[in-house]
């Protein structure tokens, strides 16, 4: 792991009072596919958002290419932001511009490339995501599937040296979710890009990723190649990628005692 | 009573953070120069916040019109001088009932559209998505609206009024047959451009300034979620409402020298 | 195309907001674009104009020929000089007309209504109209009249 594209080093962030993640270190190698998986919660969509600078952590440090995230600039940020590309969890399109617009969205704003350059590229990526027979179409008009393809399309439009993607296989049926899968690895082998994936879809993740962190609690507990996790004998790593309901990680949300709590006097409890 | 008082603070406290939150949008948006590759978003903004409240707008100004010519002709007949109607009417149009209303109406109409848009641009992570692809969200989606709340606010205004003394002089006029003359020679000497008309204008720039800010604030500052919309987009109208008011009111009182 | 539309009617708008201005300015509040021949001062000194204020009009025969444009307190004789401004194509004011405060039916706004003399010779910019009548003070009128009653 000579060439880290990108290496967070024990980052604290707090939202509120809560500790959403507790010096947590993660490298991720460059060209390489990288998961980071982890119950609901956990807090996966925020490490992204540190990634991209959206927010900030309280301590610790974020590089991207040697890049100290926190500390830029707003323009130097805006600058690296062109690197990366980031799929939304709901596609995030924007619904007042046609397929066709919305990837040609990232072209349009940063380069100043003629029209028709500009229509080849876009019909490039959408061809790529198979999607180019719906270009005219809109937003509100795409299935879950496709809004998150042309999404993708424009995540890499401006052939970004990072993707991210958040939760790309929640919620799709398995055709889609096969389509996806087999474009994120296509799009990592043909381009080379560093690509990190947040989702908690164990084995659609295992089958393509590179390396995978677990993240639970606020920490990393566990990392390592698929192959790897799935032979550790950590309990909470074991419960998390054997998909068990209870075990380290407790499937009931902290409450009194069940059966004292059954015993008590019903209007004590001031419901209205 | 200690707990009070920390609960008065903690409220002023929040209060202040939204103040602040709220300036620095408008600051970040509105002090950023211009781009004229732009433009486009902002005539789609004028459409979307001046053209489509026109109806609206016409619609309203007319009943006022009629409404004010009628009631003021019940009392001005008393005295004789039903030839006043039209200053009277043309008067309080252009000075107080013109911005006014029209800036009431426009916190219905295009304030509250204007938070549920940028809120469920919000919900949906389109911010979110505009922000990492390296488009600052205050400029592409803030802004425009921001400067087309500020020029279209003044047009609606004076739409209003004129809509509304040509419904008062239909009623007045036409039906309950003051002289024509009198009713527009009255209202031509008694209202002066500089400080009637400009005065009004002033207001109803105000007005746009403030609503536009208003609602695009609550937007962009909403939970986001549909709940969060909802709350967000009503407090968007009633906040405008107040605000509308209230302005009136000081720049009333510090534009007609009392 | 679509795009266009939408620019043709956003101008038309502008351009029907741009209409309300002028109709506004002209229309209503009589605001006079028209030929600017100038105006030349005739002053006048009152006793009391009570009510009277700057840009009230100034009128000969119920014509409006000009408006007020400055009231102040003369000092030595403590009666109020105001300043007419007449408008420069009505030149034949004879040097002997009284200028009198009126009242706009029985509650409007003060005027000052000049009647014309018999003199030959014309008030020029800077003359003083000697013959003034000054305001008729609704509460003085009702005051005589109550003390005529008792």
């Amino acid at each position: 792991m000579s060439d880290s594209h990108i290496i967070l080093e024990k980052v604290v962030y707090l939202r509120g009072q809560r500790c959403i993640f507790d010096e947590v270190s993660i490298e991720i190698p460059r060209g390489k596919i990288v998961a980071v998986m982890g119950p609901s919660g956990a807090g996966k969509t925020t490490l992204l958002k540190l990634i991209g600078g959206q927010i900030q952590p309280e301590s610790g440090s974020v590089r991207v290419d040697g890049l100290e995230i926190p500390r830029l600039s707003r323009k130097q940020l805006f600058d690296v932001r062109k690197t990366m590309g980031m799929m939304f969890q709901s596609g995030a399109l924007f619904s007042d511009l046609s397929v066709f617009e919305n990837v040609a969205f990232p072209l349009r704003i940063h380069t100043n490339l003629p029209d028709d350059m500009i229509r080849d590229l876009v019909l490039l990526k959408l061809q790529s995501v198979g999607l180019r027979g719906a270009r005219r179409l809109f937003p509100s008009e795409l299935s879950g599937g496709m809004s998150r393809r042309v999404a993708l399309a424009r995540a890499i439009a401006l052939d970004p040296e990072i993707i991210m993607y958040d939760e790309p296989f929640t919620g799709l049926d398995p055709i889609a979710m096969g389509v996806i899968v087999d474009l994120i690895k296509t799009l990592n082998s043909a381009y080379g890009t560093t690509s990190i994936i947040v989702s908690h879809d164990i084995p659609e993740t295992a089958g393509i990723a590179d390396i995978i962190y677990i993240i639970s609690g606020g920490k990393v507990i566990g990392s390592g190649s698929p192959k790897e996790l799935f032979e550790q004998d950590s309990p909470r790593v074991h419960q998390f990628i054997k998909g068990l309901p209870d075990g380290p990680v407790p499937f009931h949300y902290p409450a009194d005692d069940y059966e004292e709590e059954l015993m008590r006097v019903p209007d004590a409890e001031r419901l209205f | 009573m200690l707990s009070r008082l920390r609960r008065i603070g903690q409220y002023s406290l929040v209060a202040l953070a939204t103040l602040g939150r709220a300036g620095h949008i408008w600051w970040q948006a509105i002090w950023r120069r211009p781009r004229l590759r732009n433009l486009p978003l902002l005539i789609r903004q004028i459409y979307q916040l001046g053209v489509l409240s026109v109806l609206i707008i016409a619609m309203s100004g007319f009943s006022i019109g009629a409404v004010l010519a009628l009631q003021g002709y019940n009392q001005l007949v008393k005295y004789g001088s039903e030839s006043a109607l039209g200053l009277g009417v043309a008067l309080v149009l252009v000075m107080e009932i013109g911005p006014v209303v029209s800036g009431l109406l426009f916190a219905g109409r295009a304030g509250s559209a204007v938070t549920a848009e940028i809120g469920l641009m919000k919900a949906t992570e389109q911010l979110s998505s505009m922000e990492m692809m390296g488009v600052d969200p205050l400029q592409r989606i803030v802004a425009p609206r921001l400067w087309a709340g500020f020029i279209v606010m003044p047009i609606l205004a004076l739409m209003f009024s004129i809509i509304g003394i040509w419904g008062a002089s239909l009623v007045g006029v036409d039906w309950l047959g003051v002289y024509e003359g009198a009713f527009w020679s009255a209202m031509q000497e008694g209202v002066d451009f500089r400080s009637h008309v400009l005065k009004g204008i002033i207001k109803s720039v105000v007005f746009g300034i403030v609503v536009t800010w208003i609602a695009v604030f609550q937007g962009y500052d909403t939970i986001p979620t549909s709940e969060g919309i909802a709350a967000a987009t009503t407090r968007t109208v009633v906040y405008s409402a107040v605000a509308v008011l209230v302005l009136d009111f000081f720049l009333t009182l510090v534009m007609f020298n009392f | 195309m679509q795009i266009r539309s939408i620019e043709i009617i956003v101008g038309t708008f502008m351009l029907a907001g741009i209409v309300s201005l002028i109709v506004l300015a002209v229309q209503i509040s009589g605001f006079n674009v028209g030929t600017e021949t100038g105006t030349y001062s005739v002053y006048a000194r009152f006793e009391n104009i009570s009510g009277l204020v700057i840009r009230s009009k100034v009128s000969i025969g119920g014509v409006m020929v000009g408006q007020v444009a400055d009231i102040e307190l003369d000092p030595d004789t403590y009666t109020a000089l105001v300043r007419m401004e007449i408008d420069g194509d009505v030149d034949t004011i004879s040097t002997d007309s009284t200028a009198a405060i009126l009242t706009d039916g029985l509650l409007g706004g003060k005027y000052i209504g000049l009647i014309l003399g018999a003199e030959e010779e014309y008030l020029t910019d800077g003359d003083v109209v000697l013959d003034t009548q000054s305001a008729i003070v609704l509460e003085e009128l009702i005051g005589k009249f109550l003390l005529k009653q008792f």
